[in-house]
């Protein structure tokens, strides 16, 4: 019931879209929507209606929000214990080929 | 595939979520004890981390709580009982797919089907007015699930409905939950991971008052593997780094104000007045009920509904051996309930949480019995 899914809007009339749902068309309702809806807009849907349309650049913002997580997470004490797992993988690495070159 | 490049491949990218999944077993590592225990509100949310296997990636310090989320399970058996009675009167229902086998006290609108009642199921509640159009006779909308759900609702009443439909509504309102959720006694809860598509509409900055109140964080997230750990691994941080706020991880939909046009069409037809959750308890606003500037859409002052001859059986000896509330509550897992998956299993459901799609037994059972137990594959 719950789940809201994102779909391209292919055609718009005046209170009803249609949008395509990873290939799965269906028309949606329009009411709630809080501006308007044009095609080739995303909206996400719930229950059959549209309750947000997702400008593009929003979903490049999303991921650099992510990057930007990534990024904070791996400073400090993050860093230290990345570096140190880092270092150990390198340390077997060369370990094994050492133990490689000596048989 | 429309789509495709954003949602499929970019928010379900292995070597950004395995990235995130170290990065939220740093965080876990950091607060240095176990468990650190945190919620999500949403059914939506547990169908995710299920189905994409996300719990066996999470550290095992970290507690990943599935509370009241899931809308058909928390529906109350008196409000269950209301449909029943209504379709035992011989009036027409309309209703989404999963309330059917929910248990009332005299058992489900299934069983009322089965005992003649007229049960439509809908995708929408847009359907529902569609088959009022096409009949003379009483539709009688049994409307349940969230504000996001709930919105819905309201906008086919604003848009003018033929006159044989009406509405009965089992609504909820999710903000008042976390509230009780969090002042229960034995609450391990230490913040909130907030569903996204609710806070589409109602926007992150409801949650505000909660934060300044409880001194709990909130993170609204959305619902692709990459929205969820990203969610999860900045509420980690935040209990690690004591920040008592909200954060907003789901900025493609969700904004602070959230959507206006839908908060004012909810609002104008609905009221929050406090009722029971099932197996929770008394939720001061918790539930959605049609303001008196509704009464004539509303199934409850058009008929008389009679429910106290249904009253005349008691419960089940199984149904009060359920636990779902514990559950729902964060305080108990399915593996706790002595009829999890021997009495209880989705075929013959004593408990809504095995019923519904959304329900933390059902997913349980769906993906493998005890999900959290599972071995450290994804982070190692």
């Amino acid at each position: 019931m719950c789940l809201g899914v994102p779909g391209l809007v292919t055609e718009v009339d005046d209170l009803t879209a249609v949008v395509d749902f990873w290939g799965v068309r269906r028309r949606v309702r329009l009411d709630l929507v809080d501006e308007p809806v044009a095609v080739g807009d995303y909206v996400l849907n719930h229950v059959g209606f549209a309750i947000r349309r997702i400008p593009p650049e929003d979903v490049q913002t999303t991921l650099a929000l992510y990057e930007a997580l990534l990024r904070e997470s791996q400073r400090g004490d993050g860093a230290d214990l990345m570096t140190a797992d880092v270092l150990g993988e390198i340390a077997a690495g060369a370990e094994g080929s050492g133990l490689r070159a000596k048989g | 595939m429309p789509g495709s490049a954003v949602d499929r491949l970019e928010f379900r990218d292995p070597a950004r979520a395995r990235a995130l999944n170290d990065a939220l077993g740093r965080a876990v590592a950091d607060i240095g004890r176990s468990p650190v225990s945190v919620m999500h509100v949403c059914g939506s949310h547990e169908q995710a981390i299920a189905k994409f296997g996300l719990r066996t990636g999470f550290p095992r310090a970290l507690n990943v709580i599935m509370g009241p989320g899931c809308p058909v399970c928390i529906t109350d058996m008196p409000e269950i009982d209301e449909g029943v009675a209504l379709a035992l009167q011989g009036v027409r229902l309309a209703t989404y797919g999963d309330m059917l086998r929910v248990p009332g006290t005299a058992g489900s609108l299934a069983d009322a089907q089965a005992a003649g009642g007229r049960i439509d199921v809908v995708y929408s509640v847009a359907q529902a007015v569609e088959l009022a159009r096409a009949t003379t006779e009483e539709i009688v909308f049994f409307a349940t699930g969230f504000e996001t759900t709930a919105v819905a609702t309201a906008a086919v009443l604003l848009a003018g409905p033929p006159k044989n439909f009406s509405v009965l509504s089992a609504h909820k309102y999710i903000p008042p939950v976390m509230e009780i959720v969090s002042e229960m006694p034995g609450s391990r809860v230490e913040g909130f991971l907030a569903a996204g598509h609710a806070a589409t509409i109602t926007g992150w900055g409801l949650f505000e008052p909660f934060v300044a109140r409880h001194g709990l964080p909130v993170v609204v997230a959305g619902f692709e593997p990459l929205d969820i750990l990203a969610g999860l691994t900045r509420l980690v941080e935040m209990i690690r780094d004591g920040t008592r706020e909200v954060a907003n991880m789901f900025p493609r939909c969700v904004t602070r104000e959230g959507n206006r046009n839908a908060q004012a069409q909810l609002w104008r037809v609905f009221r929050p007045i406090g009722g029971r959750w099932r197996g929770i308890a008394h939720v001061p606003n918790g539930n959605l009920r049609l303001r008196d500037e509704w009464a004539h859409v509303d199934a409850r002052r058009r008929f008389t509904i009679d429910v106290a001859k249904l009253w005349d059986h008691a419960p089940s000896t199984l149904v009060r051996q359920c636990i779902c509330g514990n559950i729902m509550a964060g305080i108990a897992s399915p593996s706790d309930c002595a009829l999890f998956g021997g009495a209880c299993v989705p075929e013959s459901p004593v408990g809504a949480c095995m019923v519904s799609s959304e329900g933390t037994c059902r997913i349980w059972h769906e993906y493998g019995g005890v999900p959290d137990l599972g071995s450290r594959g994804g982070a190692a």
